[in-house]
């Protein structure tokens, strides 16, 4: 196969919360695709789990251990990648909370994970000029942002919050042609919802809600994330893209 | 402290008209849905900093139960 071929080739990309789910698989998709990837998590021994399934695919990739919401790891993190042509910002975290149980302590923490540490990589990188011409950034962010679900206020206001940075990223970077969009996805069943509080009862419920028949799989959200990330998308800015099987649609 | 988990169970489902018994299955109350159970989970999250996990909250039945479960993280 000619790899120069493959819609990545060449690119190198960085992956936060890469080390699990959702990110884990858009690492290796993306890899698959010809890209050398940078990937980021906090945690260690799974990071380098992902790491390791890259390297079987093609050699170029990094894995560099990082707490987004630590400046100092992220001053270290933008110092040493070289210039991206895209990055997936997918590192988020979610908390069950009844608008009467909402707290400091989980505003705090989505806003902190969901919002503030993506503004804070995303402006580092851009002040920095780690970001090639053409790049693509690639957000992952919530079709909860369309349609409400119960218990899920602040999350959704994070979520919220990133729809809104894309749109203004996206028109200050046009200039630069790099472009800036984000995936809304449904229901994808990974660990971060096993911290969700929904039994498996409760699950196959709300499965009723999808017309398509079945959530949503890490990969799903992969193979768009590699048509942002490739030039075929590249009159494509500012984007807000439902990827949720129709959940929204009824 | 028991009896304020009482109070916080009842002021958490809106209960207003009867009395709560530690022997009471509290699932099978009226008041009982999804959203109560979101909100009892949290309600303890918050006011006793223990999160119970939903495996371990389907076995929980009765209000005594429940509250065997907050001491044991105790």
């Amino acid at each position: 196969m000619d790899k120069k071929k493959l819609s990545l080739y060449g690119k190198k990309i960085l992956v936060t919360g890469a080390s699990s789910g959702i990110g884990r698989s858009v690492a290796i998709e993306n890899a698959s695709q010809g890209a050398s990837l940078i990937i980021t998590a906090r945690n260690r021994d799974r990071l380098n789990a992902t790491l390791n399934d890259l390297v079987k695919i093609t050699s170029e990739h990094n894995a560099i251990c990082c707490d987004l919401t630590s400046k100092d790891d992220l001053d270290k993190l933008v110092e040493v990648v070289e210039p991206l042509d895209g990055v997936v910002l997918n590192a988020g975290a979610v908390k069950l909370a009844p608008i009467a149980f909402i707290n400091d302590l989980t505003v705090n923490n989505l806003f902190e994970v969901n919002v503030q540490s993506s503004i804070r990589l995303i402006q580092r990188l851009v002040r920095k000029k780690k970001l090639n011409k053409g790049a693509s950034i690639v957000f992952v962010s919530s079709i909860s942002t369309q349609k409400a679900t119960i218990g899920n206020a602040v999350y959704n206001a994070t979520k919220g919050a990133v729809n809104a940075f894309v749109k203004s990223l996206a028109l200050e970077l046009a200039a630069k042609q790099i472009r800036a969009n984000a995936i809304l996805p449904g229901f994808v069943h990974t660990s971060i919802l096993d911290n969700a509080k929904m039994s498996k009862e409760e699950l196959e419920a709300h499965l009723k809600n999808y017309p398509l028949g079945r959530y949503g799989k890490p990969e799903d959200i992969a193979y768009l994330s590699t048509f942002l990330l490739s030039d075929k998308s590249n009159w494509m800015t500012g984007s807000l893209i439902n990827l949720d099987g129709g959940f929204s649609l009824k | 402290m028991k009896e304020i988990f009482l109070e916080l169970f009842k002021e958490t489902l809106d209960i207003e008209d009867r009395t709560l018994n530690f022997t009471d299955v509290f699932k099978e109350y009226e008041e009982w849905d999804s959203i109560a159970n979101l909100s009892i989970i949290a309600m303890i999250d918050i006011e006793y900093e223990i999160v119970i996990e939903n495996s371990v909250f389907k076995n929980i039945n009765t209000l005594e139960e429940l509250w065997d479960k907050i001491q044991e993280h105790k």
